[in-house]
């Protein structure tokens, strides 16, 4: 990294005067002439068949442009994608057919099963409620148990059976390892499912211009050219003549990683209407059709030593993975198989996972995706180890530690670790804790039936998604990086943040890389008629692989900006340096020339030196070698009221590595807004569908959301170690607090809960589940 | 019907339909569309405007319930140009990520700070508590919280 102003500051962000003034554009807020609105019938049975639709009543009402049913679209509109569905990482997997509206059966609760188009949003809903189905339900499966079981009824009909897909990884000598181990310690770990819920829920505008043959689709997405390609496919029209524009997006925590049936639906309304469309998800919709997260259940084995060396793992696990794929669904638990060795040091590592079909939407990536399954495993089973062997979960921790000296390192699942130091996380989480005189207060809060709990979490995570030779649809990033005849400089990027902070962090790099003042720089995204293609934001890739791709371009712009400069002044590229944002021969600042200067001379091409080529605009296609690895140490410190069973967070310390920092305050940002969301995991959030496959949980009323007094104030700190992945050295943190946080808080739960002898509890760590273990025993 | 209401100072007659939500008319008919929804339930607050001096959450207001009242946005609350103190505190402590519930929040937040000119941290975690944010786990909110609540009582 160069030396620099911007990068490492506490920079506010750029993004922000528009949206605190109200003037941001989601969207909803996006208001096309003619506009029509669409409203969405939806499955009310878990599994059902339909019998028939009578859409007249509907037709016939005033206002009512379409209705549109499954028979109308099912054979113009191609099936819902995935992306993961290689037999040869997935040996038999079934890929059902995925329509946008269904057809002869309906398979979950929220399943679309008709649109209407009217002239307002709220005659669309009136006319609803006046589409005839007649359904005949059908026996519902709600856990993937009951999808294996004898009898089960079948949810695809072209198989016989509910297996979806099975996947496993092994490395090592699993056998060998427990035939060595002094201990085997098991146990079954519940991840429950959970729901993303963004602030925003999903949307979508459509127009078509006949003009042009051109559909204009405006989705809250955050992969706007991989839906371009898509929605390209669904409806059979040109890629080239779809643009996809991702406006401001409020949230997507993975959700919005996707390509759902109404982004194709109303692409085709558009077109087939000739007037522009708009849908906007209401919270129950979203809650019951928009992708939800972790649903696996599993045996956990672990072979330890008497010292408590842990030896091997073997994790035999079952996924709920709904009743139909969305893009990712079978990639997620794989990832959860990459990081089964956490930050310890043993290799022989087996896991074999059966995923399920069930009456269910479809499980995706949701905040960390696949990685806190493994984290929380892990980080729970040491401390049952240490439960077990009656250790000090520390020094379990401690033992089993991947050392510093030992990185690159190649774990047992063969995924190659880029950098870290462990211990020293570890420490100064501790420094800050100070634990000794928590341990203290522990025991004398405990003398007078008091429940204090501490708990840890030592984490690894695997980010800046990543090589495309490991993912399901390429993880390189894009960007252009121009200057304008004025000086100013625009940026394109093929990520696609939406609450991430590129706007600011991309900006900082460009001002200390180019020598520009920060407001005179324009991050653009989002909108694939304008930007070169790109992958988009998820998996904590936009800064490590996005960023990357600018930074390579902008050095392309840089090393053009020199050559013009040491032309105009006469002198030896090697000897131009910037000095106040000034290009000049080392040693002469008063003769330099800024950036809009040379500029000016690129574009009006008549001193420009032989042979080089006019204007100023460079693109570099970023591959990445490796992911990168993110770690820390998280201690939670909890209270469990005995009469009550309630949990209150006394303290939470969180001590993360992301590698180099661009901007301390968004960083910060992002570790909050990720220990807020797997407390939620921890203690809150579970999607529950009852026997008859119904959500019973489809609200902010019965599904809670972590709220502003369920929070102590984070303790936040760092230690930076860099990654060589990438020359900024940077590794990601959009989902580090998420994967850390949840097993913190359970360890800490079940910390506090020890003089009751409680080994595991399944989340999330509800009042009255800790209330009734406290009065059994 | 007809109504009349004041909105961000702006005084207007329109006709709306009895069951239209406050909400969509600020949206949709005066064209405010700063004033978000994140649940139409009454139970995020992503919605909430200022309503004779309360803050409610318009999605649980009919239009027609608002007439005669004097109602302020998100988009009201910067003054001739200069950012109000709450809208800066949020812009100086990152109190927003994706930026969808920060005018409910800030609206809840202005609320606060009139009843409660100088909120401790636990007032102020209590008094947004009506409003969710899935983005920024609220510290930062709480600061921006602080930041006003400073700059206000000088
Ligand atoms: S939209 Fe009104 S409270 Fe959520
Ligand atoms: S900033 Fe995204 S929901 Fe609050």
């Amino acid at each position: 990294m160069p030396v620099s102003k911007s990068v490492g500051a506490r920079i506010k962000r750029r993004e922000d005067p528009r949206l605190i003034q109200g003037l941001a554009h989601y969207v909803d807020d996006i208001k096309l002439p003619n506009l029509l609105h669409v409203a969405i019938l939806r499955s009310p049975y878990a599994h059902a068949r339909i019998n028939g639709i009578n859409t007249d009543a509907a037709q016939n009402l005033s206002g009512v442009k379409s209705v549109v049913t499954g028979d109308d679209v099912k054979d113009v509109i191609g099936g819902i994608p995935c992306a993961a569905t290689d037999p040869e990482g997935f040996p038999g997997i079934k890929v059902p057919h995925h329509p946008v509206l269904a057809t002869g059966k309906v398979r979950f609760v929220g399943e679309p099963v008709a649109a209407v188009a009217a002239t307002d949003a709220y005659i669309a809903q009136d006319a609803l409620d006046l589409i005839e189905v007649d359904y005949e339900p059908l026996d519902a499966i709600n856990s993937a148990e009951a999808a294996f079981a004898d009898g089960a009824p079948i949810i695809h009909e072209d198989w016989d059976d509910n297996m979806a897909f099975t996947w496993s990884i092994a490395g090592g000598d699993v056998d060998a390892a427990f035939a060595e181990a002094d201990h085997v310690v098991s146990q079954r770990i519940d991840h429950q499912r959970l729901v993303p819920n963004p602030m925003e829920t999903r949307g979508v505008v459509a127009q078509y211009l006949p003009g042009k043959d051109q559909l204009n689709l405006w989705s809250s997405t955050q992969i706007p050219h991989l839906l371009r390609t898509q929605i390209s496919v669904m409806l059979s029209m040109a890629e080239n003549h779809v643009r996809v524009i991702a406006p401001e997006v409020g949230g997507g925590f993975g959700c919005k990683l996707n390509v759902y049936a109404e982004e194709a639906l109303l692409g085709h309304m558009a077109k087939y209407l000739g007037q522009p469309v708009k849908w906007i998800e209401g919270r129950r919709e979203n809650f019951l059709h928009t992708i939800h997260g972790r649903d696996q259940t599993g045996d956990v084995e672990l072979a330890v030593k008497d010292d408590g060396t842990i030896l091997g793992l073997r994790y035999t696990v079952s996924a709920d993975v709904g009743a139909y794929y969305q893009l990712l669904t079978p990639a997620i638990p794989t990832l959860t198989g990459l990081m089964l060795c956490g930050s310890y040091t043993f290799k022989n590592v087996q896991m074999n996972l059966k995923a399920a079909f069930t009456n269910k939407m479809a499980t995706d990536a949701y905040r960390g995706a696949g990685r806190p399954e493994a984290t929380y495993l892990i980080e729970r089973m040491i401390d049952v180890v240490a439960h077990d062997l009656d250790l000090d979960p520390l020094e379990v921790r401690r033992k089993n530690f991947i050392g510093k000296d030992a990185f690159p390192y190649e774990t047992g699942t063969a995924v190659a670790y880029d950098s870290g130091d462990y211990t020293a996380a570890l420490d100064k989480a501790l420094k800050i804790a100070d634990y000794d005189a928590l341990r203290e207060q522990q025991a004398e809060l405990r003398e007078e039936g008091r429940y204090l709990g501490i708990g840890f979490s030592t984490y690894v995570e695997i980010c800046g998604m990543g090589p495309s030779a490991a993912m399901p649809a390429g993880g390189w990033e894009s960007s252009t990086v121009r200057v304008d005849p004025t000086g100013k400089v625009t940026v394109l990027t093929g990520v696609s943040p939406h609450g991430q902070g590129q706007e600011t962090t991309f900006a900082q790099l460009i001002a200390d890389g180019l020598g520009v003042d920060i407001d005179d720089i324009r991050i653009i995204h989002g909108d694939t008629d304008t930007v070169q293609y790109g992958i988009g934001t998820f998996g904590s890739r936009a800064t490590a692989v996005g960023g990357t791709a600018m930074v390579h371009a902008m050095g392309k712009v840089k090393d053009k900006v020199i050559n013009i400069a040491a032309h105009l002044l006469e002198s030896n590229p090697q000897d131009i340096v910037i000095e106040d944002d000034k290009y000049c021969v080392r040693g002469a600042p008063e003769s330099g020339l800024t950036l809009g200067e040379i500029a000016m001379v690129a574009h009006v091409g008549v001193e420009l030196p032989e042979g080089t080529e006019p204007g100023l605009a460079e693109s570099h296609f970023f591959e990445p070698p490796n992911f990168t690895y993110p770690f820390g140490t998280h201690i939670a410190v909890v209270e469990v009221d005995a009469d009550t069973g309630e949990v209150e967070i006394q303290r939470y310390i969180a001590v993360d590595d992301c590698g180099n920092i661009i901007n301390p305050l968004i960083v910060e940002g992002q570790v909050h807004g990720g220990i807020a969301q797997g407390v939620g995991q921890a203690l809150y959030e579970e999607a529950i569908y009852d026997e008859s496959g119904q959500m019973i949980t489809g609200s902010f009323m019965d599904y809670a959301l972590p709220k502003a007094h369920n929070f102590p104030r984070f303790e936040l700190a760092n230690t930076v170690t860099p990654s060589p992945v990438n020359p900024m050295g940077v590794k990601g943190v959009g989902e580090a607090g998420t994967i850390g946080s949840t097993p913190a808080i359970a360890n800490a739960v079940i910390d506090a809960l020890k003089p009751f002898g409680v080994r595991h509890i399944d989340l999330p760590l509800r009042p009255e589940k800790l209330w009734k273990l406290m009065q059994e025993t | 019907m007809k109504i009349e209401v004041t909105v961000n100072g702006e005084h207007q007659s329109y006709d709306v339909e009895p069951r239209m939500l406050l909400v969509h008319f600020l949206r949709e008919v005066v064209g405010l569309t700063g004033t978000h929804v994140g649940c139409e339930t009454s139970l995020c607050g992503a919605c909430s405007v200022m309503l004779n001096g309360d803050a409610v959450k318009s999605c649980t207001v009919l239009a027609v319930q608002a007439d005669g009242a004097e109602i302020t946005t998100i988009e009201g609350l910067a003054q001739n140009g200069e950012l109000h103190p709450i809208q800066e505190g949020f812009w100086e402590c990152h109190g927003l990520q994706c930026g969808f519930c920060t005018p409910g929040m800030i609206i809840a937040a202005h609320q606060l700070l009139e009843r409660n000119p100088k909120p401790n941290e636990a007032d102020i975690r209590r008094g947004i508590e009506g409003n969710l944010c899935r983005c920024t786990g609220y510290q930062h909110i709480v600061d921006a919280v602080q930041y006003a609540s400073k700059k206000m009582t000088r």
